[in-house]
Protein backbone atom coordinates (compact mmCIF):
# COMPACT_ATOMS: atom_id res chain seq x y z
CA UNK A 1 0.00 0.00 0.00
CA UNK A 2 0.71 3.43 -0.59
CA UNK A 3 0.50 6.60 1.87
CA UNK A 4 -1.88 9.41 1.33
CA UNK A 5 -1.49 12.83 2.13
CA UNK A 6 -3.19 11.77 5.36
CA UNK A 7 0.16 10.78 6.49
CA UNK A 8 0.37 14.63 7.34
CA UNK A 9 -2.41 13.98 9.83
CA UNK A 10 -0.01 11.55 11.62
CA UNK A 11 2.67 13.69 11.21
CA UNK A 12 1.35 16.48 13.02
CA UNK A 13 -0.05 14.51 16.29
CA UNK A 14 3.44 13.94 16.44
CA UNK A 15 4.80 17.14 16.33
CA UNK A 16 2.03 17.87 18.61
CA UNK A 17 2.91 15.08 21.19
CA UNK A 18 6.20 15.92 21.10
CA UNK A 19 6.01 19.48 21.94
CA UNK A 20 6.11 19.08 25.87
CA UNK A 21 9.42 17.41 25.22
CA UNK A 22 10.79 20.17 23.02
CA UNK A 23 12.61 21.52 25.78
CA UNK A 24 14.62 18.64 26.73
CA UNK A 25 15.15 17.69 23.11
CA UNK A 26 17.21 20.80 22.13
CA UNK A 27 19.69 19.97 25.40
CA UNK A 28 20.23 16.86 24.10
CA UNK A 29 20.45 17.71 20.78
CA UNK A 30 22.91 20.32 21.02
CA UNK A 31 24.48 18.28 23.88
CA UNK A 32 25.94 15.58 22.39
CA UNK A 33 27.42 16.97 19.44
CA UNK A 34 29.10 19.85 21.18
CA UNK A 35 31.17 17.20 23.34
CA UNK A 36 32.15 15.44 20.80
CA UNK A 37 33.40 18.34 18.87
CA UNK A 38 34.68 19.68 22.40
CA UNK A 39 36.54 16.21 23.13
CA UNK A 40 37.08 14.70 20.55
CA UNK A 41 37.70 17.70 17.85
CA UNK A 42 39.38 19.65 19.82
CA UNK A 43 40.86 17.57 22.60
CA UNK A 44 42.20 14.44 20.66
CA UNK A 45 42.16 16.51 17.88
CA UNK A 46 45.66 18.14 18.89
CA UNK A 47 47.15 14.87 18.42
CA UNK A 48 45.74 14.33 15.10
CA UNK A 49 47.44 15.79 11.90
CA UNK A 50 45.87 17.28 9.56
CA UNK A 51 43.51 15.22 6.76
CA UNK A 52 42.92 15.83 3.47
CA UNK A 53 44.91 19.39 4.39
CA UNK A 54 41.85 20.18 6.76
CA UNK A 55 42.38 19.97 10.23
CA UNK A 56 40.91 17.67 12.60
CA UNK A 57 37.79 19.74 14.09
CA UNK A 58 36.71 20.54 10.12
CA UNK A 59 36.91 16.92 9.26
CA UNK A 60 34.82 15.80 11.94
CA UNK A 61 32.20 18.41 11.93
CA UNK A 62 30.09 17.30 9.03
CA UNK A 63 30.50 13.99 10.06
CA UNK A 64 28.91 14.61 13.72
CA UNK A 65 26.02 16.01 11.35
CA UNK A 66 25.60 12.68 9.38
CA UNK A 67 25.38 11.11 12.75
CA UNK A 68 23.12 13.93 14.46
CA UNK A 69 20.91 13.16 11.33
CA UNK A 70 20.52 9.44 11.77
CA UNK A 71 20.37 9.47 15.56
CA UNK A 72 17.78 11.73 15.93
CA UNK A 73 15.40 9.51 13.74
CA UNK A 74 16.66 6.54 14.58
CA UNK A 75 15.56 6.65 17.91
CA UNK A 76 12.37 8.37 16.94
CA UNK A 77 10.83 5.32 14.97
CA UNK A 78 12.63 2.76 17.28
CA UNK A 79 11.91 3.76 20.84
CA UNK A 80 9.82 6.17 19.98
CA UNK A 81 7.32 4.12 17.19
CA UNK A 82 7.76 0.54 19.36
CA UNK A 83 6.28 2.99 22.17
CA UNK A 84 3.23 4.17 19.54
CA UNK A 85 2.48 0.86 17.97
CA UNK A 86 2.58 -1.40 21.77
CA UNK A 87 2.81 0.40 24.69
CA UNK A 88 -0.31 3.18 23.99
CA UNK A 89 -2.27 1.61 21.31
CA UNK A 90 -1.50 4.32 19.09
CA UNK A 91 -1.56 3.13 16.13
CA UNK A 92 -4.39 0.84 16.50
CA UNK A 93 -6.50 4.03 17.32
CA UNK A 94 -5.37 5.41 14.21
CA UNK A 95 -5.80 2.92 12.00
CA UNK A 96 -9.71 2.80 13.58
CA UNK A 97 -10.08 5.86 11.09
CA UNK A 98 -9.68 6.24 7.24
CA UNK A 99 -5.85 6.53 7.86
CA UNK A 100 -3.59 3.01 6.55
CA UNK A 101 -0.70 1.35 7.89
CA UNK A 102 1.10 3.32 5.12
CA UNK A 103 0.29 6.31 6.40
CA UNK A 104 1.19 5.96 10.12
CA UNK A 105 4.95 4.36 9.00
CA UNK A 106 4.93 7.40 6.53
CA UNK A 107 3.63 9.80 9.39
CA UNK A 108 5.90 8.59 11.79
CA UNK A 109 8.89 8.41 9.20
CA UNK A 110 8.32 11.96 7.98
CA UNK A 111 7.76 13.20 11.47
CA UNK A 112 11.98 11.20 12.65
CA UNK A 113 13.40 12.76 9.97
CA UNK A 114 11.58 16.18 10.78
CA UNK A 115 13.26 15.79 14.44
CA UNK A 116 16.48 14.83 12.67
CA UNK A 117 16.61 17.80 10.74
CA UNK A 118 15.95 20.44 13.68
CA UNK A 119 18.59 18.45 15.37
CA UNK A 120 20.93 19.15 12.77
CA UNK A 121 19.87 22.72 11.93
CA UNK A 122 20.92 23.13 15.47
CA UNK A 123 24.10 21.51 15.27
CA UNK A 124 25.10 23.34 12.29
CA UNK A 125 24.36 26.97 13.80
CA UNK A 126 26.96 25.61 16.07
CA UNK A 127 29.59 24.25 14.04
CA UNK A 128 29.32 27.54 11.72
CA UNK A 129 29.67 29.48 15.08
CA UNK A 130 33.01 27.60 15.15
CA UNK A 131 34.04 28.17 11.66
CA UNK A 132 34.06 24.64 11.08
CA UNK A 133 32.57 24.83 7.85
CA UNK A 134 33.99 26.09 3.96
CA UNK A 135 31.85 26.06 1.80
CA UNK A 136 28.15 28.17 1.53
CA UNK A 137 27.17 24.84 -0.14
CA UNK A 138 26.27 24.25 3.87
CA UNK A 139 23.14 24.71 3.78
CA UNK A 140 22.25 22.11 1.91
CA UNK A 141 23.33 19.46 4.99
CA UNK A 142 19.50 20.83 6.27
CA UNK A 143 18.34 18.76 3.33
CA UNK A 144 20.87 16.04 3.43
CA UNK A 145 19.80 15.80 7.37
CA UNK A 146 16.22 15.45 6.44
CA UNK A 147 17.36 12.81 3.47
CA UNK A 148 19.77 10.72 6.10
CA UNK A 149 16.87 11.12 8.75
CA UNK A 150 14.23 9.26 5.98
CA UNK A 151 16.53 6.54 5.44
CA UNK A 152 17.62 5.84 9.34
CA UNK A 153 13.74 6.34 10.30
CA UNK A 154 12.65 3.66 7.22
CA UNK A 155 15.48 1.36 8.39
CA UNK A 156 14.06 1.96 12.37
CA UNK A 157 10.66 1.45 11.71
CA UNK A 158 11.57 -2.38 9.94
CA UNK A 159 13.55 -3.01 13.42
CA UNK A 160 10.25 -1.57 15.29
CA UNK A 161 8.31 -4.04 13.25
CA UNK A 162 10.19 -7.34 14.13
CA UNK A 163 10.86 -6.17 17.63
CA UNK A 164 8.95 -8.11 20.52
CA UNK A 165 10.21 -5.75 23.21
CA UNK A 166 12.29 -2.49 23.62
CA UNK A 167 15.39 -4.87 24.05
CA UNK A 168 15.16 -6.15 21.04
CA UNK A 169 16.78 -3.04 19.95
CA UNK A 170 19.58 -3.48 21.50
CA UNK A 171 21.13 -5.31 19.38
CA UNK A 172 20.52 -2.76 16.39
CA UNK A 173 22.24 -0.26 18.41
CA UNK A 174 25.11 -2.37 19.36
CA UNK A 175 25.97 -4.35 16.18
CA UNK A 176 24.49 -1.70 13.60
CA UNK A 177 23.97 1.40 15.01
CA UNK A 178 27.40 1.73 17.24
CA UNK A 179 29.20 0.20 14.49
CA UNK A 180 28.36 2.70 11.61
CA UNK A 181 29.37 5.41 14.40
CA UNK A 182 32.50 4.27 14.46
CA UNK A 183 33.64 2.82 10.95
CA UNK A 184 31.80 4.54 8.69
CA UNK A 185 34.41 8.11 8.39
CA UNK A 186 32.78 9.80 11.20
CA UNK A 187 35.90 9.78 12.69
CA UNK A 188 38.34 9.00 10.49
CA UNK A 189 38.22 8.46 6.31
CA UNK A 190 37.50 4.59 5.52
CA UNK A 191 39.93 4.59 2.89
CA UNK A 192 42.36 3.98 6.52
CA UNK A 193 40.72 0.28 6.43
CA UNK A 194 41.67 -2.71 5.26
CA UNK A 195 40.04 -3.49 2.18
CA UNK A 196 37.60 -6.15 3.53
CA UNK A 197 36.59 -3.33 6.05
CA UNK A 198 35.96 -0.80 3.20
CA UNK A 199 33.58 -3.03 1.54
CA UNK A 200 31.56 -3.46 4.83
CA UNK A 201 31.27 -0.19 5.30
CA UNK A 202 30.02 0.48 1.49
CA UNK A 203 27.62 -1.56 2.81
CA UNK A 204 26.24 0.78 5.63
CA UNK A 205 24.29 3.63 5.02
CA UNK A 206 25.99 6.01 7.23
CA UNK A 207 28.92 5.77 5.06
CA UNK A 208 27.24 7.45 2.07
CA UNK A 209 25.72 9.90 4.55
CA UNK A 210 28.73 11.58 5.82
CA UNK A 211 30.21 11.48 2.47
CA UNK A 212 27.99 13.47 1.17
CA UNK A 213 27.90 15.93 4.20
CA UNK A 214 31.69 15.76 4.19
CA UNK A 215 31.62 17.29 0.30
CA UNK A 216 28.78 19.68 1.31
CA UNK A 217 30.60 21.15 3.99
CA UNK A 218 33.94 21.87 2.26
CA UNK A 219 32.12 23.33 -1.13
CA UNK A 220 33.96 20.04 -3.40
CA UNK A 221 30.69 18.82 -5.27
CA UNK A 222 31.91 15.65 -7.64
CA UNK A 223 29.81 13.45 -10.24
CA UNK A 224 30.63 10.47 -7.49
CA UNK A 225 28.00 12.19 -5.46
CA UNK A 226 25.08 11.33 -8.05
CA UNK A 227 25.83 7.28 -6.94
CA UNK A 228 25.48 8.29 -2.76
CA UNK A 229 22.53 10.07 -3.69
CA UNK A 230 21.11 7.26 -5.55
CA UNK A 231 22.36 4.92 -2.74
CA UNK A 232 20.41 6.54 -0.45
CA UNK A 233 17.25 6.76 -2.32
CA UNK A 234 17.48 3.25 -3.41
CA UNK A 235 17.77 1.48 0.55
CA UNK A 236 15.08 4.35 1.46
CA UNK A 237 12.48 3.12 -0.76
CA UNK A 238 13.65 -0.72 -0.08
CA UNK A 239 13.43 -0.01 4.03
CA UNK A 240 9.84 2.08 3.20
CA UNK A 241 8.48 -1.04 1.70
CA UNK A 242 9.48 -3.49 3.71
CA UNK A 243 8.47 -1.43 7.16
CA UNK A 244 4.68 -0.78 5.65
CA UNK A 245 4.72 -4.84 4.61
CA UNK A 246 6.23 -5.87 8.14
CA UNK A 247 3.84 -3.75 10.09
CA UNK A 248 0.76 -4.49 8.54
CA UNK A 249 1.62 -8.07 9.37
CA UNK A 250 1.94 -7.59 12.86
CA UNK A 251 -0.85 -5.28 13.18
CA UNK A 252 -4.01 -6.33 10.70
CA UNK A 253 -3.81 -10.05 11.95
CA UNK B 1 -32.79 -1.08 3.16
CA UNK B 2 -29.54 -3.46 2.86
CA UNK B 3 -27.95 -4.47 6.19
CA UNK B 4 -25.11 -2.15 7.93
CA UNK B 5 -22.83 -5.68 8.28
CA UNK B 6 -23.87 -8.72 6.38
CA UNK B 7 -21.83 -11.99 7.14
CA UNK B 8 -21.81 -14.97 5.03
CA UNK B 9 -19.95 -18.29 6.11
CA UNK B 10 -17.08 -16.08 7.76
CA UNK B 11 -13.87 -17.72 9.05
CA UNK B 12 -11.01 -17.19 10.87
CA UNK B 13 -7.97 -19.41 10.73
CA UNK B 14 -5.08 -18.81 12.74
CA UNK B 15 -2.73 -22.03 11.84
CA UNK B 16 -4.35 -24.70 13.15
CA UNK B 17 -6.85 -23.06 15.77
CA UNK B 18 -10.32 -22.22 13.94
CA UNK B 19 -10.99 -18.68 15.47
CA UNK B 20 -14.31 -17.60 14.24
CA UNK B 21 -15.78 -20.51 12.06
CA UNK B 22 -18.64 -20.19 9.34
CA UNK B 23 -20.43 -17.43 11.13
CA UNK B 24 -23.48 -15.72 9.16
CA UNK B 25 -25.08 -12.53 10.66
CA UNK B 26 -26.69 -9.05 9.84
CA UNK B 27 -26.83 -6.09 11.55
CA UNK B 28 -29.90 -4.11 10.65
CA UNK B 29 -29.65 -0.10 10.37
CA UNK B 30 -30.87 1.34 14.13
CA UNK B 31 -30.83 -1.88 16.10
CA UNK B 32 -28.16 -2.63 18.90
CA UNK B 33 -26.97 -5.76 18.27
CA UNK B 34 -24.81 -7.71 21.21
CA UNK B 35 -22.12 -10.64 20.31
CA UNK B 36 -22.14 -12.34 23.65
CA UNK B 37 -19.54 -15.02 24.86
CA UNK B 38 -17.35 -16.04 26.97
CA UNK B 39 -13.57 -15.22 26.33
CA UNK B 40 -12.02 -16.82 23.28
CA UNK B 41 -15.42 -17.30 21.82
CA UNK B 42 -14.61 -15.63 18.76
CA UNK B 43 -15.98 -12.36 19.21
CA UNK B 44 -13.32 -10.13 18.97
CA UNK B 45 -12.09 -11.55 15.96
CA UNK B 46 -14.96 -11.19 14.42
CA UNK B 47 -15.30 -7.43 15.38
CA UNK B 48 -11.82 -7.07 14.23
CA UNK B 49 -12.83 -8.42 10.49
CA UNK B 50 -16.17 -6.31 10.83
CA UNK B 51 -13.38 -3.39 11.31
CA UNK B 52 -10.98 -4.14 9.23
CA UNK B 53 -8.44 -5.03 11.10
CA UNK B 54 -8.19 -8.94 10.38
CA UNK B 55 -8.57 -10.05 6.82
CA UNK B 56 -10.98 -13.15 6.77
CA UNK B 57 -9.70 -16.30 5.77
CA UNK B 58 -12.63 -17.11 4.00
CA UNK B 59 -16.14 -16.13 3.68
CA UNK B 60 -17.62 -12.54 2.54
CA UNK B 61 -18.16 -9.35 4.37
CA UNK B 62 -20.16 -6.57 3.45
CA UNK B 63 -19.87 -3.29 5.52
CA UNK B 64 -21.99 -0.23 4.78
CA UNK B 65 -22.91 -1.59 1.37
CA UNK B 66 -19.42 -2.29 0.22
CA UNK B 67 -16.57 -5.56 0.95
CA UNK B 68 -14.51 -5.07 3.78
CA UNK B 69 -11.62 -5.40 1.70
CA UNK B 70 -8.09 -3.25 1.88
CA UNK B 71 -9.04 -1.29 -1.29
CA UNK B 72 -12.90 -0.32 0.94
CA UNK B 73 -11.14 0.43 4.02
CA UNK B 74 -10.28 4.48 4.05
CA UNK B 75 -14.30 4.08 2.43
CA UNK B 76 -15.51 2.16 5.02
CA UNK B 77 -14.18 3.45 8.08
CA UNK B 78 -14.74 7.37 7.40
CA UNK B 79 -18.08 6.31 8.64
CA UNK B 80 -17.36 3.80 11.32
CA UNK B 81 -16.85 4.42 14.55
CA UNK B 82 -14.73 2.20 16.86
CA UNK B 83 -13.73 1.73 20.50
CA UNK B 84 -11.13 -1.02 21.05
CA UNK B 85 -11.06 -2.88 23.87
CA UNK B 86 -6.91 -1.41 24.87
CA UNK B 87 -7.14 1.95 26.05
CA UNK B 88 -5.25 4.21 23.30
CA UNK B 89 -5.66 7.66 23.96
CA UNK B 90 -2.77 9.69 23.21
CA UNK B 91 -0.76 10.24 26.74
CA UNK B 92 0.92 13.45 26.28
CA UNK B 93 -2.06 15.56 25.20
CA UNK B 94 -5.11 16.80 27.02
CA UNK B 95 -9.05 15.60 26.57
CA UNK B 96 -9.77 18.09 24.08
CA UNK B 97 -6.41 17.75 22.02
CA UNK B 98 -6.97 14.16 21.68
CA UNK B 99 -10.29 14.85 20.13
CA UNK B 100 -9.10 17.18 17.70
CA UNK B 101 -6.03 15.59 16.80
CA UNK B 102 -8.59 12.64 15.93
CA UNK B 103 -10.80 14.42 13.98
CA UNK B 104 -7.56 15.14 11.74
CA UNK B 105 -7.10 11.27 10.52
CA UNK B 106 -10.84 12.23 9.18
CA UNK B 107 -9.83 15.12 7.80
CA UNK B 108 -12.56 17.02 9.68
CA UNK B 109 -12.05 20.49 9.11
CA UNK B 110 -10.94 22.83 12.14
CA UNK B 111 -14.41 24.52 12.72
CA UNK B 112 -16.21 21.92 12.76
CA UNK B 113 -13.71 19.14 14.46
CA UNK B 114 -13.35 22.21 17.44
CA UNK B 115 -18.06 22.76 17.72
CA UNK B 116 -18.03 18.49 17.37
CA UNK B 117 -15.09 18.01 20.17
CA UNK B 118 -17.19 20.78 22.38
CA UNK B 119 -20.06 18.90 22.32
CA UNK B 120 -18.60 15.26 22.83
CA UNK B 121 -16.13 16.61 25.69
CA UNK B 122 -20.10 18.03 27.07
CA UNK B 123 -21.45 14.16 25.84
CA UNK B 124 -18.74 12.00 27.41
CA UNK B 125 -19.39 14.26 30.59
CA UNK B 126 -15.83 15.65 31.04
CA UNK B 127 -15.97 19.34 30.54
CA UNK B 128 -14.15 19.85 34.03
CA UNK B 129 -11.47 17.63 32.63
CA UNK B 130 -11.39 19.20 29.04
CA UNK B 131 -7.50 20.74 29.91
CA UNK B 132 -6.39 17.65 31.61
CA UNK B 133 -3.64 15.36 30.50
CA UNK B 134 -4.95 11.34 29.93
CA UNK B 135 -2.71 10.24 33.06
CA UNK B 136 -4.99 12.36 35.37
CA UNK B 137 -8.36 10.55 34.39
CA UNK B 138 -9.97 7.29 35.82
CA UNK B 139 -10.77 4.05 34.25
CA UNK B 140 -14.61 5.15 33.47
CA UNK B 141 -13.46 8.72 32.07
CA UNK B 142 -10.97 7.02 29.68
CA UNK B 143 -13.56 5.00 28.11
CA UNK B 144 -16.06 7.72 27.87
CA UNK B 145 -13.37 9.37 25.87
CA UNK B 146 -12.80 6.82 23.39
CA UNK B 147 -16.55 6.22 23.24
CA UNK B 148 -16.76 10.33 22.49
CA UNK B 149 -13.99 10.12 19.99
CA UNK B 150 -15.94 7.35 18.09
CA UNK B 151 -18.21 9.55 17.78
CA UNK B 152 -16.13 12.45 16.08
CA UNK B 153 -16.93 11.24 12.22
CA UNK B 154 -20.70 10.68 13.29
CA UNK B 155 -20.64 7.26 12.23
CA UNK B 156 -23.49 4.88 10.53
CA UNK B 157 -22.30 2.23 12.67
CA UNK B 158 -20.84 2.12 15.99
CA UNK B 159 -18.52 -1.08 17.09
CA UNK B 160 -17.36 -1.33 20.99
CA UNK B 161 -15.26 -4.34 21.56
CA UNK B 162 -15.57 -5.18 25.25
CA UNK B 163 -16.95 -1.71 26.19
CA UNK B 164 -17.14 -2.03 30.38
CA UNK B 165 -14.43 -4.69 30.68
CA UNK B 166 -12.52 -4.25 33.54
CA UNK B 167 -14.73 -1.15 35.24
CA UNK B 168 -15.93 -1.05 38.70
CA UNK B 169 -20.00 -0.94 38.46
CA UNK B 170 -20.83 2.51 39.07
CA UNK B 171 -18.45 3.54 36.00
CA UNK B 172 -19.97 0.86 33.93
CA UNK B 173 -23.47 2.27 34.50
CA UNK B 174 -21.94 5.95 33.65
CA UNK B 175 -21.18 4.40 29.98
CA UNK B 176 -24.13 1.86 29.45
CA UNK B 177 -26.16 5.15 29.98
CA UNK B 178 -24.21 6.86 27.35
CA UNK B 179 -24.61 4.17 24.76
CA UNK B 180 -28.16 4.00 25.32
CA UNK B 181 -28.52 7.66 25.18
CA UNK B 182 -27.00 6.93 21.12
CA UNK B 183 -29.16 4.36 20.91
CA UNK B 184 -32.66 6.88 21.41
CA UNK B 185 -30.83 8.60 18.53
CA UNK B 186 -30.74 5.80 16.48
CA UNK B 187 -27.38 5.00 16.12
CA UNK B 188 -26.89 1.62 15.04
CA UNK B 189 -24.37 -0.43 17.42
CA UNK B 190 -22.87 -3.68 17.05
CA UNK B 191 -20.59 -4.80 20.55
CA UNK B 192 -19.33 -7.75 21.92
CA UNK B 193 -19.41 -8.75 26.12
CA UNK B 194 -19.02 -11.48 28.02
CA UNK B 195 -21.55 -9.51 30.87
CA UNK B 196 -24.80 -11.26 30.46
CA UNK B 197 -26.32 -7.82 32.16
CA UNK B 198 -24.73 -5.75 29.40
CA UNK B 199 -25.88 -7.65 26.91
CA UNK B 200 -29.51 -7.92 28.47
CA UNK B 201 -29.61 -3.89 29.52
CA UNK B 202 -28.34 -2.51 25.85
CA UNK B 203 -28.92 -4.91 23.35
CA UNK B 204 -32.33 -5.25 20.95
CA UNK B 205 -30.79 -8.54 19.04
CA UNK B 206 -28.26 -11.04 20.82
CA UNK B 207 -26.08 -13.18 18.89
CA UNK B 208 -24.26 -15.87 21.14
CA UNK B 209 -21.06 -17.56 20.25
CA UNK B 210 -19.36 -20.33 21.67
CA UNK B 211 -16.07 -22.24 20.37
CA UNK B 212 -15.81 -20.00 17.23
CA UNK B 213 -19.35 -20.54 16.49
CA UNK B 214 -22.84 -18.76 16.42
CA UNK B 215 -25.11 -21.08 19.15
CA UNK B 216 -28.36 -18.75 19.37
CA UNK B 217 -29.48 -15.37 18.15
CA UNK B 218 -32.48 -13.19 18.82
CA UNK B 219 -34.10 -11.03 21.41
CA UNK B 220 -33.12 -11.66 25.47
CA UNK B 221 -36.57 -12.16 26.76
CA UNK B 222 -37.08 -13.89 23.66
CA UNK B 223 -33.74 -16.42 23.83
CA UNK B 224 -34.46 -17.01 27.70
CA UNK B 225 -38.27 -17.72 27.15
CA UNK B 226 -37.59 -19.99 23.91
CA UNK B 227 -34.33 -21.77 25.34
CA UNK B 228 -35.11 -21.55 29.33
CA UNK B 229 -38.58 -20.26 30.66
CA UNK B 230 -39.54 -18.23 33.62
CA UNK B 231 -38.15 -19.34 36.20
CA UNK B 232 -34.91 -21.55 37.61
CA UNK B 233 -35.17 -23.43 40.16
CA UNK B 234 -31.16 -24.36 41.82
CA UNK B 235 -31.09 -26.94 44.31
CA UNK B 236 -27.62 -27.74 45.76
CA UNK B 237 -26.80 -31.44 45.94
CA UNK B 238 -22.85 -31.29 46.55
CA UNK B 239 -21.58 -33.79 49.16
CA UNK B 240 -24.79 -35.16 49.78
CA UNK B 241 -25.50 -38.91 49.58
CA UNK B 242 -28.20 -38.87 48.27
CA UNK B 243 -27.43 -36.74 45.88
CA UNK B 244 -28.59 -39.09 42.44
CA UNK B 245 -31.45 -40.04 43.91
CA UNK B 246 -32.88 -36.74 44.06
CA UNK B 247 -31.81 -35.81 40.84
CA UNK B 248 -33.42 -38.59 39.30
CA UNK B 249 -36.44 -38.04 41.23
CA UNK B 250 -36.84 -34.20 40.53
CA UNK B 251 -35.35 -34.83 36.88
CA UNK B 252 -39.14 -36.26 36.51
CA UNK B 253 -41.82 -33.45 35.59
CA UNK B 254 -43.02 -30.79 33.86
CA UNK B 255 -39.80 -28.73 33.86
CA UNK B 256 -36.47 -29.60 32.20
CA UNK B 257 -33.50 -30.68 34.41
CA UNK B 258 -29.87 -29.90 33.77
CA UNK B 259 -27.25 -31.31 36.52
CA UNK B 260 -23.55 -29.12 36.40
CA UNK B 261 -21.37 -30.57 38.94
CA UNK B 262 -22.97 -30.05 42.68
CA UNK B 263 -26.16 -27.91 41.08
CA UNK B 264 -29.31 -29.24 39.71
CA UNK B 265 -31.14 -26.46 37.59
CA UNK B 266 -34.91 -26.97 36.97
CA UNK B 267 -36.24 -25.10 33.96
CA UNK B 268 -39.50 -24.12 34.48
CA UNK B 269 -41.90 -22.70 31.52
CA UNK B 270 -44.17 -19.68 31.82
CA UNK B 271 -47.25 -20.61 33.10
CA UNK B 272 -46.06 -24.75 33.65
CA UNK B 273 -46.18 -26.74 36.80
CA UNK B 274 -43.08 -25.64 39.35
CA UNK B 275 -41.69 -28.60 41.66
CA UNK B 276 -43.57 -28.33 44.76
CA UNK B 277 -42.68 -27.15 48.37
CA UNK B 278 -42.82 -30.77 49.55
CA UNK B 279 -40.74 -32.21 46.53
CA UNK B 280 -37.99 -29.97 47.78
CA UNK B 281 -38.39 -30.63 51.21
CA UNK B 282 -34.82 -31.20 52.96
CA UNK B 283 -33.05 -29.94 50.23
CA UNK B 284 -30.92 -26.62 49.89
CA UNK B 285 -32.29 -24.43 47.00
CA UNK B 286 -33.49 -21.05 45.68
CA UNK B 287 -35.71 -19.67 42.81
CA UNK B 288 -35.17 -17.10 40.60
CA UNK B 289 -35.92 -15.61 37.29
CA UNK B 290 -34.02 -17.16 34.19
CA UNK B 291 -31.69 -15.37 32.49
CA UNK B 292 -28.83 -14.88 29.56
CA UNK B 293 -26.63 -17.18 31.77
CA UNK B 294 -28.68 -19.99 31.94
CA UNK B 295 -29.54 -19.52 27.86
CA UNK B 296 -25.30 -20.01 27.78
CA UNK B 297 -25.16 -22.72 29.71
CA UNK B 298 -27.99 -24.77 28.18
CA UNK B 299 -26.86 -24.37 24.74
CA UNK B 300 -23.01 -24.90 25.28
CA UNK B 301 -23.27 -26.94 29.48
CA UNK B 302 -20.84 -24.98 30.05
CA UNK B 303 -21.09 -21.15 32.14
CA UNK B 304 -20.53 -17.98 30.23
CA UNK B 305 -17.78 -16.53 33.02
CA UNK B 306 -14.74 -19.81 34.10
Amino acid sequence: MRPTLRALSVWRRDLESWQRFAPSFFVAALGDPVFYLLGIGYGLGRFVADIDGVPYAVFLAPGIIAFTAMNSATFETTIGSFTRMVEQNTYAAILATPCSVADVVAGDVLWAATKGTIAVAVVLALVAAFGLLASPLAVLLLPLGFAVGLMFAAIGMVMTAKAPSYDFFNYYFTFVFSVMFLFCGVFFPIVTLPAWARVVAWCLPLTHAVNLARALAAGTLAPSLLGEVAWMAVVTAAAFWLAERLVRRRLLV
Amino acid sequence: MPAVVEAHDLTKRYGARLAVDRVRFAVESGECVGLLGPNGAGKTTTIKMVTGFSPPTSGTLTVLGRPMTPAHHAEIKARLGIVQQEESLDPDLSVERNLLVYARYFGIPADAAAERAERLVRFAELEEHRHERIKSLSGGMKRRLMLARALLNEPALLVLDEPTTGLDPQARRLVWERVRSLKRQGTTILLTTHYMEEAAQLCDRLIIMDGGRIVAEGAPTALIAHHVGAEVVEVYLDGRPDADAHAARLATGAWRSERVGGVLYLYVQSGAAEPSRDALDGLDFTRRRATLEDVFLTLTGHALRD
